[in-house]
């Protein structure tokens, strides 16, 4: 079947902060550049990011990138790619300024300079002492941010089309990228967009668990389309979590909390923190306090009749504090629990909050894949930045502030290699092959022939519920196991989906069936790569590989210092060696992550 | 309302459009649709569809009852809301 075609130098998918930065570069740049966004830009998960941008300005008290880069490598626990992480440090001044030019309003000093605050694991001299190197605008940081780039890019000329969602990549025989197969929500038209250059920036995909800090649009539509195209996932395995999101629904609630006097109880009532850190308690790390929630629901002491949270009590604090200190989490807990604070304790559980992993790239943003015997080449024509991207700045586990760096310097960086490759090229667009087209259309044939098979709701559940409990923040190999024969089970119900209504115009059931399909290749990267890595690092904690004086928190470098590349084709996995060697200063050694 | 926009298109669509940055939005307007299903009039159509102009921080803001609406057009679909 022939489907109209839409032809463009670039076209980049998503619209959140990274889409919109990489965007902006081509556009400024002359380019013909088509953004496609699920949602109005200004609505993308971007908005929610509160704490701020890491940049190493100085402008408070004394900073480096250098410190800010050793802060990065050792968040990771040492599996980021140090040239990444170099380049990312060194590039966060300029970006932020420019950002500052494009009238983003950042808090002030009184002087007038970018005001900076101090943020979890940001030190100063290699780790000594918290800096102050977080940049924000009050706690509307992502959506400033958003507000300012998407006004630059209207002013640039870039073309979007909002309530697009993007179907497939279009790749040719030689491998090389040529474009997307996209729907019109409003109309129900499939159209392939013909590009030089295909920019993924479609964010994170941390809806694969049930209990998630992400808004129902983190479907992770690059990751899914990439797989299906034979392009490897990086590290699915790491996911940051928050040990208290309320139960059922996900939603944050803070680790303040804690601080003014929250206590964790299990289903007899026992404050269970004092057994597993006698000292710190209730107030001890995240992955502790996580670690040990997930151990009192595993042995049967959660609450509820599944026996599937804990409760966070603050029940004997003065409503006065509640009311004054902690507002927002009452409005949340009251929304989302169905439980005033004041009165009875609301039911938690670890919520995950942010994906480390993502589509192979380098520094320049282009997505890199095994090609003979090198096991990073460059895919022609294709580039990713931000949460869908796995540079790898992040590692094994991201530090706060520094995931609006990224989507800041490697859409700038996705977008300026972008622009030379389009440039450079001196041929026409190439043919679009008509086998990638038939491959979108067959998928959404299928949607809307296929009579009987599994709900989409159902199946969506199913998978979420498989994740949280097989491979969520504490994980256990028999555990894991299991979760990879119950994941290829629901994957099997997610390719016979049928959905009731076939209408063309804005077709949630239909959308939310492509969205699930995304999903599914992530949750099964996630849970085979996590099944296969035998030891603990960063977010990726194992029962069975503990903290021991040989191998410290469980981490095993001599055998699993390595990327994960997962491929669809046969679920096989290979690995990568991490770069640890830096672009101009020297390595950062292995040590033990400690704070 | 759009032009030559049926009924249905119009919920759908409105349906989209709560697909927000937010998860405390999505988590509201998901029991609000459960709630009023196809039900909707088109007074509270055209309620609804002038509340998700507004900018998410300022719509959860308004449905966690932190703050009031001043405009009586939306009055009575920010209660809808509440009470979801």
């Amino acid at each position: 079947m022939k489907i109209t075609k839409r032809t463009f130098d670039a076209v980049i998918v998503g619209a959140g902060g990274a889409g919109l930065r990489a965007a902006l570069q081509l556009s400024e740049s002359g380019l013909k550049t088509a953004v496609l966004t699920k949602v109005f830009p200004t609505r993308s998960h971007t908005v929610a990011a509160q704490g701020g941008v890491a940049a190493s300005l100085g402008n408070s008290e004394e900073d480096h990138w250098h410190w800010h880069m050793y802060d990065t490598v050792k968040g990771s626990d040492w599996l980021g790619d140090q040239d990444a992480i170099e380049f990312m440090c060194r590039k966060a001044n300029e970006v932020v300024i420019e950002l500052e030019h494009y009238g983003m309003p950042f808090d002030r000093t009184d002087a007038g300079k970018i005001y900076q605050r101090p943020f979890g694991g940001h030190m100063s001299n290699f780790g000594e002492k918290p800096v102050r190197r977080s940049c924000a605008a009050a706690d509307r940081t992502g959506h400033a941010m958003l507000h300012a780039l998407y006004q630059r890019n209207v002013r640039a000329n870039t073309q979007f089309f909002v309530e697009w969602m993007a179907l497939d990549l279009i790749r040719d025989a030689e491998g090389e990228v040529l474009g997307v197969t996209a729907l019109e929500m409003e109309t129900g038209e499939i159209v392939a967009f013909q590009s030089k250059a295909t920019i993924f920036a479609t964010g994170g995909a941390g809806r694969i668990y049930h209990s998630s800090t992400n808004a129902f649009i983190n479907t992770g539509d690059g990751l899914g389309m990439a797989a299906r195209a034979g392009i490897p996932l990086e590290d699915m395995e790491f996911w940051q979590f928050h040990p208290t999101g309320v139960a059922g629904a996900g939603v944050l609630i803070t680790e303040g909390v804690r601080g003014e006097g929250g206590i964790l109880r299990n289903s007899s009532g026992e404050r269970f923190m004092e057994r597993y850190a006698p000292n710190a308690k209730d107030l001890a790390s995240r992955d502790v306090v996580s670690r040990a929630m997930v151990t009192e629901i595993n042995e049967g002491r959660g609450c509820g009749p599944n026996k599937d949270f804990v409760l966070l009590d603050i029940t004997h604090l003065d409503p006065k504090v509640i009311m004054q200190r902690l507002p927002g989490i009452r409005e949340i807990s009251i929304q989302f629990a169905g439980t005033d604070p004041i009165k009875e304790p609301i039911p938690v559980v670890p919520t995950c909050h942010y994906q480390m992993g993502g589509i192979p790239t380098n520094y320049s943003g282009q997505v890199v894949a095994p090609r003979g015997s090198s096991m990073s080449v460059a895919v022609p024509g294709f580039y990713a930045a931000g949460e869908c991207a796995c540079a790898s700045v992040h590692g094994a586990n991201r530090l706060g502030t520094n995931s609006l760096l990224d989507l800041l310097v490697f859409g700038k960086s996705a977008g300026e290699t972008a622009v030379e490759d389009v440039k450079k090229s001196t041929k026409a667009h190439k043919d679009l092959p008509q086998e990638a087209i038939e491959r979108t259309l067959e998928r959404i044939n299928r949607l809307d022939t296929q009579r009987d098979g599994a709900g989409v709701h159902e199946s969506r559940l199913a998978m979420q519920r498989t994740m949280q409990n097989h491979c969520g923040v504490f994980r256990f190999a028999d555990k894991l196991k299991e979760g990879v024969s119950k994941i290829l089970d629901v994957q099997k119900d997610v390719q016979r989906t049928v959905i009731k209504d076939k209408s063309k115009v804005f077709n949630t059931a239909r959308i939310e069936a492509l969205e699930l399909e995304n999903l599914i290749e992530v949750a099964v990267a996630t849970m085979i790569s996590a099944e296969a890595r035998k030891e603990s690092r960063g977010a990726h904690v194992r029962d069975d590989a503990p903290d021991t004086a040989e191998r410290p928190n469980g981490r095993d470098d001599q055998n699993w210092l390595k990327h994960t590349l997962w491929f669809k084709e046969g679920n096989r996995l290979d690995y990568k060696s991490v770069k640890l060697t830096p672009l101009t200063v020297p390595t950062i050694e292995l040590k033990k992550r400690a704070y | 309302m759009r032009p030559e926009e049926d009924r249905g298109a119009r919920l759908r669509r409105l349906r989209w459009h709560c697909r927000r940055a937010l998860l405390e939005l999505d988590l509201v307007f998901q029991r609000f649709w459960r709630q009023a299903g196809d039900d909707l009039n088109d007074s509270d159509a055209a309620a609804l569809e002038r509340l998700l102009e507004l900018e998410d921080h300022d719509l959860w803001e308004l449905a966690s009852g932190r703050r009031d609406t001043d405009d009586p057009q939306l009055r009575g679909i920010v209660e809808r809301l509440r009470q979801a």
